[in-house]
């Protein structure tokens, strides 16, 4: 199966862990991971407060290079980016006028015939479930987790529609095949403060302690994720006397039980937070 | 309070469903963030139906608000707070009554978008505390999470810079005049 993929900027960065363990997971169960060339950032949250057009025309440049390589699929990691470009999709579909001024600033057709998808979709499809299943040689029996799923990849439900918008159990039920216990838990729609992490900490202080105490409560020994900035602020707020907890990206946990120990060690490198003790306590 | 009748029509011929609100403080009891806003979100709405300009322009919910969408989600009159949060940010940046610093993190996100094509984080970081004037006023937290960043290789030290930056010069260039 080939799908196009697209990284965005965080995964070229601080976020360079979830590329990674994406695109191994993705080997692993034959899916090809064609990486749109040239692409460009999404806009994040910085285009929507500014202006229509260029919140549509950022990610409508990606898709006309998909649309261009005969692409109808695209795969995009990161919760925001994944956000921003179904958003655009959907406005571009429901109002001709955006699309038409997106089209003369491109100087290009937009066809809006790609399938966005987030890799929690498209691992979760029955047949490469399967073959996750087939795959995993390292259960990681006795490991307890929580998954935690933040905003943009549940909320707004018409535009995402990933799964259900208060109670999604699609990491959930992804996590459960490698064989560690996926808690249930309240807070994992909640919001982790986002961009406020490079102008108002204190604020991601609080949201993250919040998150965070609802982990250690629920008895986690690490929190799931796959959204990079909601990984950044977890791993880089935590404060307090309790011990830290590690902050998994969900392919770094099908990948570890798919017996990429390998791959994992150099994941685990990235992390403020090693997860090497809780994922050794397994074995 | 001095009541801008035009601005509220402006609004809701914008949103027209802002018009529907009837208090009820669903958006509210689910904002994350109520706690650092000026006003509350259900406060927001009903100053805009008055027409409170003045006082929703100045605001600092907006800002502090994340987009997150949870009241939008659970709003049983299906008002598009969001999109009300957009619109108010616009409103505030053109008539120059913008109280925080949140259009700044805007500016220079869209500064390296322009640049290059693609947001090299490092750099955006930078730029950002200089044009707050904070280059130099650090804190201690941030320098821990900078160095443990950067001790892990988290940080791409070189910006990527994209081939078809023509192509993300046009669209900017369409925005200006837009303006």
């Amino acid at each position: 199966m080939k799908i196009g993929y697209y990284p965005g900027c965080s995964l070229e960065s601080t976020a360079i862990e979830y590329d990674r363990s994406v695109r191994a997971v993705a080997a692993q169960v034959g899916v090809e991971l064609i990486e749109i060339p040239d692409w460009n950032c999404c806009g994040a949250s910085s285009t929507h407060p500014v202006d229509a057009v260029l919140t549509a025309a950022l990610p409508a440049r990606n898709l006309v290079i998909a649309e261009e390589m005969g692409l109808d699929h695209l795969a995009i990691p990161c919760a925001a980016c994944f956000l921003r470009f179904r958003d655009a999709q959907k406005r571009l579909k429901e109002d001709p006028a955006l699309r038409k001024k997106v089209e003369e600033t491109l100087g290009k057709k937009y066809k809006g015939t790609t399938k966005i998808s987030h890799p929690l979709s498209i691992f979760s499809q029955p047949e490469i479930k399967k073959k996750i299943k087939q795959k995993i040689v390292h259960p990681l029996k006795g490991l307890k987790v929580v998954c935690y799923y933040g905003c943009y990849l549940v909320r707004p439900p018409e535009t995402t529609h990933i799964d259900d918008l208060e109670n999604p159990m699609v990491m959930d039920d992804l996590i459960g095949l490698t064989g560690a216990e996926a808690l249930d838990w309240a807070w994992k729609v909640d919001c982790c403060g986002a961009g406020h992490a490079l102008l108002r900490p204190e604020l991601v202080d609080r949201l993250v302690g919040d998150i965070l105490e609802g982990a250690r409560k629920t008895g986690a020994q690490g929190i799931v994720d796959a959204c990079p900035l909601c990984q950044a602020n977890l791993e880089g707020h935590q404060k307090g006397p309790d011990a830290p907890l590690p902050i998994f990206y969900f392919t770094e946990l099908l990948g570890l039980a798919m017996g990429l120990e390998k791959e994992a060690e150099g994941w685990w490198k990235k992390h403020l937070i090693s997860p090497k003790k809780a994922v050794a306590r397994q074995r | 309070m001095k009541r801008d009748t035009a601005f509220a029509q402006k609004v809701m011929d914008e949103i027209p469903s802002v018009s529907r609100c009837y208090q009820c403080l669903t958006c509210t009891l689910g904002c994350p963030l109520v706690f650092a806003m000026d006003l509350k979100p259900h406060e927001i709405l009903k100053h805009v139906q008055l027409g409170d300009k003045e006082k929703v322009l100045r605001a600092s919910t907006p800002w502090i608000c994340t987009s997150c969408e949870t009241c939008a989600t659970r709003c049983p009159n299906e008002i598009n707070i969001v999109d009300l949060m957009d619109l108010l940010r616009k409103m505030s940046v053109k008539e120059g009554m913008v109280t925080e610093q949140g259009p700044k993190v805007n500016d220079v996100f869209l500064d390296e978008i322009r640049k290059r094509g693609r947001v090299h984080e490092l750099s955006l970081v930078i730029d950002l505390k200089r044009k707050t004037g904070n280059l130099f006023k650090l804190d201690i937290d941030e320098i821990r999470l900078g160095i443990e960043m950067f001790l892990h290789g988290k940080l791409k030290i070189l910006p990527t810079k994209i081939k078809g930056t023509d192509a993300i010069k046009k669209i900017f260039t369409r925005l200006e005049k837009a303006k």
